[in-house]
């Protein structure tokens, strides 16, 4: 398996935010059928990572290899391509607010492929069931709670059957049984399907549960990656700051907090 | 003195990014309306047919309304003038080109401004904030195709139509002014009206009204998916959607009430 060529390949990867640098020479590579998860608090540029690995956004400098495509200096036939391979789960579901669930997961059915009405139905149900939303299909988003948008959207990220599949912040906003619920789905579609799978987020139990390797990140840069385990002995200083729920250190100089209370001289 | 360059600067570096959307914006929609369909690759029709709707037909009443007022308010304003020179009577000929050429045309694209500009940004913009466009780049799917096309046949269809029905209304509040001011029967200032339009001046008005429905979809879209910052940000950009349309509106409407006075 070591053998095989990286599905995602990172290289060198930088980029700014007008004068700011986000993300500091990363590389990085994700193996075909692993699941991969960022991890870091937040700003510390892994979701800027993965927009840029969805091409989203171009970087300053460096390159991203998807399914061998650099998507950072590809044209859009290229990319389409390889957008047929990814799906994408975005923080807050991003279903299409005017459309209902069933109308939601059909769009990549009916745009990408010349199937018919009754057959993206079928794929339509299945998908949905898959999540746990079976007969949802009539449902508007509006209808629906947090955790039921994240799954629906998920449903439509997987409509395509695709070869990866992206999280943006899968627990964000969820309480502890929903986000463990989603756990469960994704665990589940690892074990279902042959897909590589990469996962943005700061929740350490989640990490754990799903991960084959973690990265964490600090300050736009990867300080460490290896297997679960392999994290649990990292002795950085931020790796354990993270493991071991260590806030920051509060500044301690008097001199610049008289300096902010009362303003410049 | 350089606090005033810079900021001259960067209005002007902003103003061409602005333009420099529009212009790339246009082009996009261009080939997915003309070009792309031609080629297969789809056109949602029924999202257009339910823009239509939506820009369109619920336009219907108050573009109606007003117009009905202002061509009473044009009656009433002309004859006060008129009146003095006994040539009263003219004040059929005067609501019926001023009208078409160009009250009509002007009004409901000041009226369609405000109402599909701004619904037009706020729709891209909350979308925008709510991650949706992500998702349709993530998805490979073309943001003009699936949500700026729809928008464009419908402005482009509807605001001719809208102008036209304004046109009627519009001769339709002279004629009150007329039946009960100067005690004409309707039926005579209809003739006398459409005797006092030349093809032209109905035409005029259709033209223009169709570049203001280019306007409208334009700057209303490119708002939308400019927007930034949440709520705030759409509100911001909603508001500048009609305004800036509306402004733009009446720039191209004194081009070509110049053009038009030169060469038809």
């Amino acid at each position: 398996m070591a053998d095989e060529q990286a599905v995602i390949q990172v290289e060198s990867l930088s980029t700014f935010y007008g004068e700011r640098r986000i993300l500091n020479n990363v590389s990085l590579e994700v193996r075909p059928r692993e699941t991969m998860v960022l991890l870091g608090s937040s700003g510390t540029g892994k979701s800027t990572l993965l927009r840029h690995i969805l091409a989203l956004e171009k970087p300053a400098l460096g390159h991203i290899y998807v399914r061998g495509v650099d998507v950072c200096h590809s044209k859009p036939r290229e990319m389409e391509d390889v957008r047929r391979h990814m799906g994408v789960l975005f923080q807050s579901g991003a279903l299409f607010g005017s459309m209902t669930l069933g109308e939601n997961v059909a769009v990549p059915l009916r745009e990408l492929t010349k199937l018919d009405d009754s057959t993206i139905q079928v794929l339509v149900r299945m998908k949905l069931g898959l999540v746990g939303l079976g007969g949802y299909e009539d449902l508007m988003p509006a209808q629906l709670s947090g955790g039921m948008r994240k799954r629906a959207g998920l449903a439509r990220a997987l409509a395509l059957d695709p070869e990866i599949l992206l999280f943006d912040e899968p627990s964000a906003g969820l309480d502890p049984i929903t986000a463990a619920g989603i756990d469960e789905l994704i665990l589940k579609l690892k074990q279902t399907f042959p897909m590589t799978i990469v996962v943005v987020t700061h929740e350490l139990a989640s990490a754990f549960v799903i991960a084959d390797r973690i990265a964490v990140m600090f300050a736009g840069e990867v300080v460490a990656l290896g297997t679960p385990a392999e994290i649990q002995q990292n002795q950085h200083p931020r790796v354990q700051q993270f493991l071991k729920r260590i806030p920051e250190e509060p500044e301690r100089d008097s001199e610049a907090y008289l300096r902010s209370l009362t303003g410049p001289a | 003195m350089t606090a005033i360059l810079a900021l001259v600067g960067q209005r002007s570096l902003a103003f061409l990014r602005y333009v420099g959307g529009l212009v790339i914006l246009g082009k996009d929609a261009l080939y997915w309306t003309f070009v792309a369909p031609v080629q297969g690759k789809g056109l949602r029709g029924r999202a257009a047919v339910h823009q239509m709707v939506l820009t369109g037909v619920n336009a219907i009443p108050i573009v109606s309304l007003i117009s009905l007022f202002i061509g009473l308010i044009l009656a009433y304003q002309t004859a006060n003038e008129l009146r003095k020179y006994g040539a009263t009577m003219l004040v059929v000929n005067i609501v019926a080109i001023a009208m078409s050429r160009e009250l009509a045309p002007l009004m409901t694209a000041v009226i369609v401004a405000g109402r599909s500009a701004s619904s037009f940004a706020a729709e891209l913009g909350t979308m925008k904030v709510g991650e949706e466009l992500d998702a349709l780049d993530t998805m490979g799917l073309s943001k003009i195709k699936f949500l700026v096309v729809p928008k464009y046949l419908a402005l482009i269809l509807m605001m001719p139509c809208l102008t036209l029905v304004a046109d009627f209304m519009g001769i339709m509040g002279g004629s009150v002014f007329a039946v009960t001011e100067i005690e004409m029967p309707i039926t005579l200032y209809w003739i006398r009206a459409l005797d006092a339009l030349l093809m032209k001046d109905i035409l005029s008005g259709l033209v223009k009204s169709v570049i203001f429905g280019i306007i409208i979809t334009e700057i209303g879209c490119w708002e939308g998916f400019s927007v930034s910052g949440g709520a705030e940000g759409v509100g911001r950009r909603t508001t500048s959607a009609v305004v800036v349309s509306i402004t733009v509106i009446i720039a191209a409407d004194m081009f070509f009430s110049g053009l038009f006075y030169y060469i038809w």
